[in-house]
């Protein structure tokens, strides 16, 4: 589990990746839109740089060509020796690695931003490593405080024991943006412009943090992962029923046990058996079904975030 | 059968040529359901895959039911399609293709597809052919007509939809000297395409499995009570017919330079008047609709016409009507 500590030092080498999976469309365009007008990335103390994560799969309008980008930026894959045989994201990954890492370097850079949305109810999350991720906890708080009305979630995926495996994990420091719902290869103008303008607002929050300000301490509210739930399937690996319509959208909400959270195509309807409430998110995600999930299980946790002291100005040059 | 009623019936096929309408009078014999035309429209991917293990629901007496997966292919990679999309290639040019190795796969498909329910405009196809699809627009339960004077269409969609009520249901009419497309129902002498939304591809949603579920019950019980004997009076519908499609405003390289406008967007069948937003630009600008007329968009935003260059259609809004139909065994 890897500890990061709060920067020392303004982040000046900042990127914001969209197209990491090539069919979540409002990151695609996002980039291509500052590809060709960088000005609105641009801050007085810093400036980002758009990067389109997955070409091929953006070409192609689907999630991935060979494997999830967004599980290949392990060691195993970004360490090993280049074949002409590797799949695509695995050479993309070790692109990505030299151009932003190297991951768990001094010279990686000092924050992405990575762009996703799912076909999942998720509204507007934030998704950061763990509890101990103080920066970009600051970030998510600064994001929830300036857009009240927007009800913003923070996710903790990592799960102990694991090696953080998403694109953020290369930089110094990262968060991903994921929000819903919003089908495959649409892209819809509100969710374009929701994404936009928090980018816009995470910029701001690196800006403020390099010109001085100081953060307060604060009790945070984010859901961790306990457990994943698969669909109801046949003998031979086949979907044997759906999510529940009282499940369907319901992400963040509290499920019971004794809820029901599947309907069989024959007409029953399946209970959650668990033992405590849980919290699903990522509920009938249309890329989970491949791995076997309907949605995640993760619990409520509250915690202090300790205080981000101001950057101590750099000492002048002698004169 | 007797002297009188050989008149009679050929009397009314007489009529039938003269005015051009179909008075159905056989009863309906061979149903097929067609599902996953498009692999990742997962509705009827399912139903069908369920149906083919438990047919029960799907059984009427004297009627037989088939469901049928027609790109098993695209279903299995849970993709639109292989080579080319299956729902554009019924026309007699790609089913009369020498088949061969070369052909791209859902054309060697269409034509097996043909060989066991057509072969089209012969005798000996399939009488009624539901094709289930979903859409990522917000068009709800819709009903795809193509031919605007098939009379006992026009029947079972007004049982449809009077059956469905308070639950909305949508007739598109793709009659069109262009725009209409060769679709794998076409085979059949009564296609009827079913279209259920807002879904994302790849993703199934209960509510939308439900909806789909209750329109093909209606659509079999109306065939069985058609079927019968009942006598099904003449009857009105409103449908909403193809004008044209609207592509988006591209730039130089051809990629998109604004998007479906915040107000338009889920308001599929709506009425939309010259002057209302239609798309909104990166740069935030606001392209309002042309023209002097009022139409009603449909597909707006759909995910699959990006590549066909369609970001909604506009259609105008008609009212069609039938004939009684009753069937002649009675």
């Amino acid at each position: 589990m890897c500890s990061l500590p709060v920067p020392r030092e303004p982040l000046r080498r900042v990127a914001v990746a969209g197209g990491k999976h090539g069919n979540e469309m409002s990151g695609v365009y996002l980039v291509r839109h500052w590809l060709l007008a960088p000005a609105e990335l641009q801050r007085p103390s810093f400036s980002a740089v758009p990067v389109l994560a997955n070409p091929a799969a953006t070409t192609a309008c689907r999630r991935y060509v060979d494997r999830d980008l967004n599980r290949t930026f392990t060691s195993t894959f970004l360490n090993s020796r280049p074949t002409p045989d590797d799949p695509y994201e695995v050479t993309r990954a070790r692109e990505l690695n030299q151009l932003l890492g190297p991951k768990a370097s001094g010279q990686a850079f000092d924050f992405v931003l990575d762009l996703h949305t799912s076909t999942a109810n998720m509204g507007t999350c934030f998704i950061a490593e763990s509890s101990h991720d103080v920066f970009a906890l600051h970030l998510c708080r600064h994001l929830q405080l300036q857009y009240p009305e927007l009800s913003c979630q923070v996710f903790l995926y990592q799960r102990s024991g694991e090696e953080s495996y998403s694109l953020d994990s290369v930089a110094k420091n990262g968060l991903a943006l994921e929000l819903g719902p919003q089908p495959q290869g649409v892209l819809r103008a509100d969710i374009f412009s929701r994404m936009r303008a928090l980018v816009a607002t995470v910029l701001d929050f690196i800006d403020l943090f390099n010109q001085g300000t100081a953060f307060p301490t604060f009790e945070m509210e984010a859901y961790r992962p306990v457990g994943i739930m698969d669909f109801p399937r046949t003998e031979a690996g086949n979907l044997a029923g759906t999510v529940h319509p009282q499940l369907q959208d319901q992400d963040f909400q509290p499920l019971q046990p004794g809820d029901p959270i599947f309907q069989m195509f024959s007409g029953e309807d399946l209970l959650y058996e668990g033992e405590s409430t849980v919290y699903p998110l990522f509920i009938n995600e249309a890329a989970y079904y491949e791995k076997g999930v309907a949605f995640v299980q993760t619990e409520k946790l509250t915690f202090s975030v300790p205080a981000m002291p101001a950057l101590t100005p750099a000492p002048s040059p002698a004169s | 059968m007797s002297l009188q009623n050989l008149n009679w019936k050929s009397d009314k096929k007489l009529l039938g040529e003269m005015t051009s309408c179909h008075i159905a009078e056989e009863p309906i014999k061979k149903v097929a359901i067609f599902g996953g035309t498009h692999g990742n429209e997962l509705t009827g991917v399912f139903l069908v895959k369920h149906w083919l293990k438990n047919g029960v629901e799907i059984q009427r007496t004297g009627l037989e039911v088939k469901p049928f997966i027609t790109n098993p292919r695209a279903v299995k990679k849970c993709t639109r399609y292989i080579d080319c999309d299956l729902n554009r290639i019924f026309d007699l040019e790609n089913l009369g293709k020498k088949m061969s190795e070369d052909l791209p796969y859902e054309v060697r498909r269409a034509q097996e597809i043909n060989h066991l329910f057509g072969p089209k405009n012969s005798e000996d196809s399939y009488d009624i052919i539901f094709d289930l699809h979903n859409t990522t627009s917000n068009m709800g339960c819709t009903l795809v007509l193509e031919d605007s004077r098939n009379n006992f269409l026009i029947q079972m969609f007004h049982y449809i939809k009077t059956s469905l009520a308070p639950l909305p249901c949508y007739v598109y009419l793709i009659e069109h000297p262009s725009l209409k497309y060769a679709t794998t129902r076409s085979i059949a002498k009564y296609p009827v395409g079913i279209e259920v939304g807002p879904q994302p591809q790849g993703v199934l949603r209960a509510d939308i499995l439900d909806q789909m579920r209750k329109m093909i019950k209606h659509a079999l019980d109306f065939i069985h009570h058609f079927n019968e004997g009942k006598e099904f009076p003449s009857c009105a519908i409103e449908v909403y017919k193809i004008m044209e499609k609207v592509d988006y405003p591209r730039n130089e390289n051809g990629e998109i330079a604004a998007i479906i406008h915040p107000n338009l967007q889920d308001q599929d069948w709506k009425p939309l008047h010259p002057g209302d937003p239609v798309f909104l630009t990166l740069d935030g600008k606001t392209i309002p609709l042309g023209g002097d007329c009022t139409v009603h968009p449909v597909f707006v935003n759909e995910a699959a016409y990006y590549e066909k260059k369609e970001a909604f259609a506009k259609t105008t809004k008609l009212t069609l009507h039938a004939d009684s139909i009753r069937c002649s065994l009675h």
